[in-house]
């Protein structure tokens, strides 16, 4: 199984982003830089809506995620409702 | 293979002899050598004696390391695109086939900087 | 029956599908190969453009949303650096040096990268890779110019930034590394630009170009620098996501295209690993707060996430390049042997050098325990003490350089590092060296390509690097302050060891102006 990951600038905008993506990826780790913070994953991440929204009180627009991102591993596959990253071997 | 092309592919070479004013480039390496980062380049002409070349450029090049002195200048081991080279110091670089862009690497064993390469 | 108004709205996958599906024609006037004249000649076979699918989905609304957005952060950052004299918050003006090159090095690169995907888009007859393409060449020029602006900031206050990124990229000998590796890709088909820009680059190496550089900028209190850095490197995402799509519909499309995609991919990981040899030197000396090292950036970002690439790409057919094998090796070496490159050829650098102190040195043993103490050490060692007395050692004569990578000959044997690696070449009566078994490998499968090279020792000694109207046999000719001239390189000032700079002394003085009232 290979590791996926994605990271973010460390701000505001991001902060319930990676809460997020913690609470529903109990598999992720979590990896503090300088400025960004990266996720790390086995084979797998799954980003959703749903769970930002309820954390911002606020609409939310998947393709948001793109204004803090700084880089991702993985083949991407996005819907209106998740944003998945995995490696499929 | 050839490259890919919509069409004909055939450009001049940028580095043939006769764009040199009448000097060919040469390169000399020290092996063992690592303050020189990489081997040098000379433009020079072809009648340039193989005495002159040692003598006169590569002391200026290589002097700076405390090493040099120490080189026995009839004892280096010549190698010319890998190969061992016997060059003949009275002779010019043409007339021992010394030619365009032709790699020389020396080498002075014994001596290595004390074993770091320096 | 009411017709009801369209109450939901249009889901991503609808949106995307209209835009690069319903609005792409046939054309009549001309037939399409006429239209689309490099869609073949590469030898890559495409049956149904219709099967490329792009993750993003983006479209243009969102698109141009999404970057004003980017650049709206990213200007109240920079008015509020330069409001604040953000520049005297660095860790230590030395850090300076790595964004000079940073500056003449890399932005010039975006440009082109603008220009080689919007020349891409133009040559892809599928609409979705060209709607893609033609988002990255807009993307590219926005970094170009939000870098520019970023590090003018930095031109106000200090030495080396004056030539910009457009002079020397053309000029300076080691500039011709990172421009000559732009110029091979795009004097290419739009496929190879695409597995060379959009895959090797984009995919397999820019994030150890931004990522470890960008935080490290952050760790060192250059505001500018990572924001512009970050901010670039949100579009980047979806560079790489482009980047790896084609490359699956490559191999999806035709089994011939197979053996074409990965002598391209062995010859773009070559290209761009030689490429990153500056990188290295930055991340591993040109800090003065250290993030990672090379070494490190290298095992996290190649071998882990590329390793994970090439096992997801192996149900294709694709092999891992053979050069990984001599990367292994390389990783512990390149940033070092760059830096002592520079060292020696400060004289003619656009940016200051110095050497490590010894807090440096043994962090440097603690990151590097096989190669620093046995090969480097030393060498600084001895550096420093004929610095000491008064006998700095610069390189009088100019270096042999690699006909492919254009890099000096500095890389050494991958089983004896204390041996310079040399390889040769005939093609057509000449002589042609490269300085590795990968470069040599590029070199014989495209010599008529490489003959061209612009390689910057030849083109001095041809007398082509002097200032218009420059006189060779005038009485007291200096070929090396003509060749300084032509650069921008102001001797001196720009160049040189940072101890004793102007950077040095002027930053120490405003610093203490800023934090004293004396
Ligand atoms: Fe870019
Ligand atoms: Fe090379």
């Amino acid at each position: 199984m290979s590791t996926v990951f994605i990271a973010f600038q460390t701000n505001e905008d991001t902060r319930p982003i990676v809460e997020s993506i913690l609470a529903d990826n109990p598999h992720a780790v979590l990896d503090e830089q300088p400025a960004m913070v990266k996720i790390n994953a086995e084979g797998q991440l799954v980003i959703k809506r749903e769970s930002i929204e309820e954390r911002i009180g606020r609409n939310f627009d998947l393709q948001e995620l793109q204004i803090n991102l700084i880089t991702l591993s993985g083949n991407i596959d996005e819907d209106d409702d998740q944003f998945t990253l995995a490696w499929k071997n | 293979m050839a490259v890919k092309a919509l069409s004909e592919y055939n450009f001049p070479a940028a580095d043939t002899q006769d764009k040199f004013h009448g000097n060919q480039l040469l390169y000399v390496g020290w092996d063992d050598h690592l303050m020189f980062c990489a081997p040098f380049a000379y433009c020079i002409p072809p009648s340039t004696k193989f005495s002159e070349l040692v003598e006169k450029h590569l002391p200026h090049s290589f002097g700076p390391h405390p090493e040099w002195a120490k080189v026995d200048v009839s004892k280096i081991v010549w190698l010319k695109s890998g190969q061992p080279f016997q060059p003949d110091m009275n002779k010019t670089l043409a007339e021992q086939g010394l030619e365009h862009k032709t790699a020389l690497r020396m080498q002075t064993p014994g001596l290595n900087g004390n074993g770091t390469y320096f | 029956m009411d017709m009801k108004a369209n109450k939901k709205k249009l889901g991503l996958k609808e949106k995307y599908a209209h835009m690069t599906r319903g609005l792409d024609w046939q054309t009549t006037y001309q037939p399409m190969d006429k239209v689309f004249p490099q869609a073949t000649f590469e030898g890559i076979k495409i049956h149904d453009w219709e099967k490329w699918e792009d993750p993003f989905r983006l479209t243009m609304d969102a698109y141009w949303k999404y970057q004003a957005e980017k650049e709206r952060k990213l200007y109240a950052v920079l008015d509020a650096f330069a409001q604040n004299n953000g520049h005297l918050g660095i860790t230590d003006a030395r850090y300076l040096n790595a964004v000079k090159l940073f500056l003449t090095g890399i932005s010039p690169l975006e440009y082109v990268a603008h220009r080689g995907f919007a020349a891409a888009g133009r040559n892809f007859p599928g609409v979705g890779p060209r709607v893609a393409c033609l988002m990255q060449s807009i993307d590219e020029i926005r970094h170009a110019q939000t870098q520019i602006h970023a590090l003018s900031n930095y031109n106000k206050f200090y030495e080396g930034f004056h030539a910009g990124a457009a002079h020397q990229i053309e000029r300076i000998w080691y500039l011709s590394v990172p421009k000559s590796f732009f110029d091979d890709a795009f004097s290419a088909g739009p496929f190879e630009w695409m597995i060379a820009i959009g895959f090797s680059f984009e995919y397999v190496l820019t994030n150890l170009l931004f990522v470890p550089f960008m935080s490290g900028a952050a760790y060192n209190g250059d505001m500018a620098t990572v924001t512009f850095g970050f901010s670039a490197q949100s579009d980047e995402a979806r560079h790489m996501t482009l980047g790896l799509e084609c490359i699956k519909f490559m191999l999806e499309q035709d089994p011939d295209n197979l053996p074409i995609v990965q002598k391209w991919i062995d010859k773009w990981a070559w290209r761009g690993i030689r490429v990153l040899t500056l990188v290295g030197m930055m991340m591993d000396y040109m800090l003065p707060k250290r993030v990672m090292s090379w070494k490190e950036a290298w095992e996290i970002y190649f071998e882990q996430n590329g390793g994970a690439l090439f096992n997801d790409l192996a149900k294709y057919g694709i092999k891992v390049p053979d050069c990984i094998t001599q990367c292994t090796v390389d990783k512990e070496h390149i940033s070092h042997q760059a830096w002592c490159t520079f060292y020696q050829y400060a004289h003619a650098s656009a940016f200051h050098t110095w050497l490590p102190n010894a807090e440096e040195m043994d962090w440097l043993s603690a990151k590097y325990p096989n190669t620093f103490d046995k090969y480097y050490r030393p060498r600084y060692e001895q550096w420093r003490e004929m610095a000491d007395k008064g006998e700095r050692f610069y390189n009088n004569t100019l270096p042999m350089l690699c006909q492919v990578c254009q890099i000096p000959m500095v890389f050494t044997e991958p089983d004896d590092p204390s041996k310079i690696c040399y390889r040769e070449s005939d093609y057509q009566g000449e002589k042609y060296h490269t300085c590795s078994d990968g470069c040599k490998h590029i070199f014989d499968d495209e010599p008529e390509k490489y003959i061209q090279a612009w390689l910057p020792v030849h083109q001095i000694y041809q007398g082509n690097c002097w200032p218009e109207g420059t006189d060779p046999t005038a009485e007291g000719f200096d070929p090396m302050a003509k060749v300084l001239e032509w650069y921008h390189i102001e001797n001196g000032k720009d160049n040189l060891d940072y101890e004793g700079s102007g950077d040095q002394a002027n930053f120490a003085a405003w610093r203490g102006a800023a934090t004293q009232n004396t």
